[in-house]
């Protein structure tokens, strides 16, 4: 009986979304393995060694997984599974791609975007958009989820363990699709799953132009930038500012809603955020049922206000 | 080159789901019904693949209670041209689903599968990559851009971190994301015409798959309420507030 846990990281570093998951496994109560697939991530490894009760790291250094492609990651994982009791990875765009894969090759019903571990039977997820939440159990013998991450404080990263990294090599059947490119977006602000302050426009910024306002905002506040689908729609931002159901999740400890209406596919992806704020100049919008702190007025003359004051 | 589109019949995405009293489920009774709506965008673009005479045959198939065949007809009204039900219960998991998939593919032979990302209904998330994964072909989620070359699929992704880009063989399987494209709404002479078309039923059973659900849902609650707000009458009265009440802003 042991877990075993699919990494995120950049080649540098772990994602914080992975330190998640590992605190979700960490409720399990059984041995966690931590698997690191990537090219030249031996960084990644001296990372790992930082956190405090993993059994060992595995790592799988080969040229075939510097592209994240499912078939391959898929192929890594089921290689292994064979003695895991749990497979977890963190239901982010990179688990929720792979993972579904090495389920159904093993015959197991995949349990997604658990933000609850009640026992190693029982696990809680949201559905519908997270306007109900479902309490499950699950009788398989192996059982396979992804981890919301938001619903579990990340390990901390301490003084380096001695825990043991064992390289592995593994043959793959080559997959029949090919790593094109990527267009990654600038990284020149916080992580929006991770920030500790979040802006997010909404269609009543009106442009990509007049976005600069909610960019200034966001600077000034040392913020990341999120948008709601109409905004990112509409091209004001690119598609992974999204924060909501289908976009991303995310619960800073403040969040700035700025001309969004608040529909529950949007809040369904930022509730859980410690402090909201809303600025809308619709004193009806729904966004306020959510909202500690509600300003009911035109964004073009509360943002510079707002600058103004923040600069005191 | 033919396409399958599976597409779930799920509430309405603009109903305010209501959890029953006894937390055995959500209220779906009097309930506004739709098809999921990366399945119309799923087919959507199938529908564009055929007119830009890319795809040849496009079949829908549901699998789902007795009601999911007007999620048949709205897809058959918008250009699909047959149809497959499943009947099954509705809240039949993702891998029971995954594996009556793989038999239609078997039966079928498409070339192409087009799926939503996610049914809004259960948010899985799983269904393209398991039945990718039982058919061994390669996959590629969260599709916003489908552009096809000779006969391969150059499909942009949307990602955490960006957008990717993957070149994939046929047979394939695609998952929507909601910018791939902007669905259209069936016209009625549209609408009359796919009353016309054939929808075939096929039992789970014929198909050799018994629909055992693997997970018992024990509860389904309400999610926590958060504790009422207040308006704030200016910019300096919200400062002042998320400083020294908040603490939320040093
Ligand atoms: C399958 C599906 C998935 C979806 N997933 C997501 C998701 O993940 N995330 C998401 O966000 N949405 C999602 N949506 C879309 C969602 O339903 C809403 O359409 C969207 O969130 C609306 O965005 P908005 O609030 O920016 O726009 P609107 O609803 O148009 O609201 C704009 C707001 O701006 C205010 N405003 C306008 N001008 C000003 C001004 N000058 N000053 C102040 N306020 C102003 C208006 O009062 C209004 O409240 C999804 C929809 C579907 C069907
Ligand atoms: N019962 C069903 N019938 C047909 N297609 C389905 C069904 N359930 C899921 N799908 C397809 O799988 C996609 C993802 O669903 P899910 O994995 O449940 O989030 C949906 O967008 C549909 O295309």
């Amino acid at each position: 009986m042991s877990i075993l846990i699919l990494a995120e990281h950049d080649s540098a570093a772990l994602k914080a979304a992975t330190l998640s998951t590992i605190a979700a496994a960490k409720k399990l109560d059984l041995p966690i393995d931590l698997l690191v697939l990537g090219e030249g991530i031996d960084a990644v490894a001296t990372q790992a060694k930082n956190i405090e009760g993993l059994r060992k790291i595995i790592l799988g250094d080969n040229a075939v997984f510097k592209d994240i492609l499912a078939e391959t990651f898929s192929q890594a994982v089921l290689a292994l599974a064979g003695e895991y009791s749990f497979i977890l990875v963190p239901a982010t765009t990179f688990g929720k791609n792979i993972l579904p894969r090495v389920a159904a090759k093993l015959d197991i019903q995949q349990i997604s975007d658990v933000i609850d571990i009640e026992s190693p039977q029982r696990f809680v997820r949201p559905v519908y958009a997270g306007n109900a939440i479902q309490t499950i159990e699950t009788a398989q013998e192996k059982n396979i989820l992804t981890i919301r991450p938001t619903s579990f404080n990340a390990v901390a990263l301490g003084a380096a363990q001695d825990t043991p990294v064992e390289k592995k090599e593994f043959s793959l059947t080559p997959p029949r699709v090919r790593f094109v490119g990527i267009e990654a977006s600038k990284a020149d602000r916080p992580d929006l799953s991770s920030a500790r302050i979040v802006v997010s426009g909404g269609r009543g910024v009106g442009s990509k132009e007049n976005f600069k306002i909610i960019e200034e905002l966001a600077d000034r506040l040392g913020a990341a930038i999120g948008a709601s689908r109409a905004a990112v729609d509409a091209g004001y931002v690119p598609n992974d500012y999204q924060v909501g159901q289908t976009g991303k999740i995310i619960a800073p400890d403040l969040y700035i809603a700025i001309g969004i209406s608040g529909a529950i596919q949007h809040l369904a992806g930022m509730v859980g955020s410690k402090v909201i704020v809303a600025i809308n100049k619709d004193p009806d919008a729904p966004i306020f049922q959510v909202a500690d702190y509600g300003l009911v007025g035109d964004l073009f003359t509360i943002l510079p206000e707002l600058h103004n004051e923040l600069q005191k | 080159m033919k396409i399958l589109i599976p597409v779930k019949r799920v509430i309405d995405y603009n109903v305010k789901i209501r959890v029953k009293s006894d937390q055995s489920g959500v209220e779906l009774d009097n309930v506004k019904m739709a098809m999921n709506p990366f399945d119309e965008i799923a087919v959507e673009e199938a529908v564009r693949l055929k007119e830009q005479g890319k795809a040849t045959e496009l079949v829908a198939v549901t699998i789902g209670p007795a009601g999911a065949v007007e999620q048949l007809r709205t897809a058959l009204a918008l250009g699909v041209d047959r149809a497959i039900h499943v009947p099954a219960d509705a809240m039949i998991e993702p891998l029971n689903v995954a594996k009556i998939l793989a038999k239609i593919v078997e039966k079928e032979n498409p070339d192409l599968v087009l799926l939503g990302k996610q049914a809004i209904d259960d948010d899985a998330n799983q269904t393209g990559q398991m039945l990718a994964a039982l058919l061994d072909w390669p996959q590629a989620t969260f599709a916003s851009k489908i552009e096809m070359n000779g006969g391969d699929f150059s499909v942009t992704r949307e990602i955490d971190g960006g957008l990717e880009t993957l070149s994939l063989t046929l047979p394939a399987i695609i998952t929507t994301d909601l910018r791939l494209n902007t669905p259209r709404y069936a016209a009625l002479p549209n609408i009359m015409k796919a009353r016309q078309k054939p929808i075939e039923s096929i039992t789970p059973d014929s198909l050799g798959i018994a629909l055992q659900n693997r997970l018992t849902v024990i509860k389904v609650t309400e999610p926590g309420k958060r504790k009422s707000g207040i308006k704030v009458a200016d910019v300096a009265e919200l400062v002042r507030r998320l400083k020294e009440e908040a603490k939320a802003l040093s």
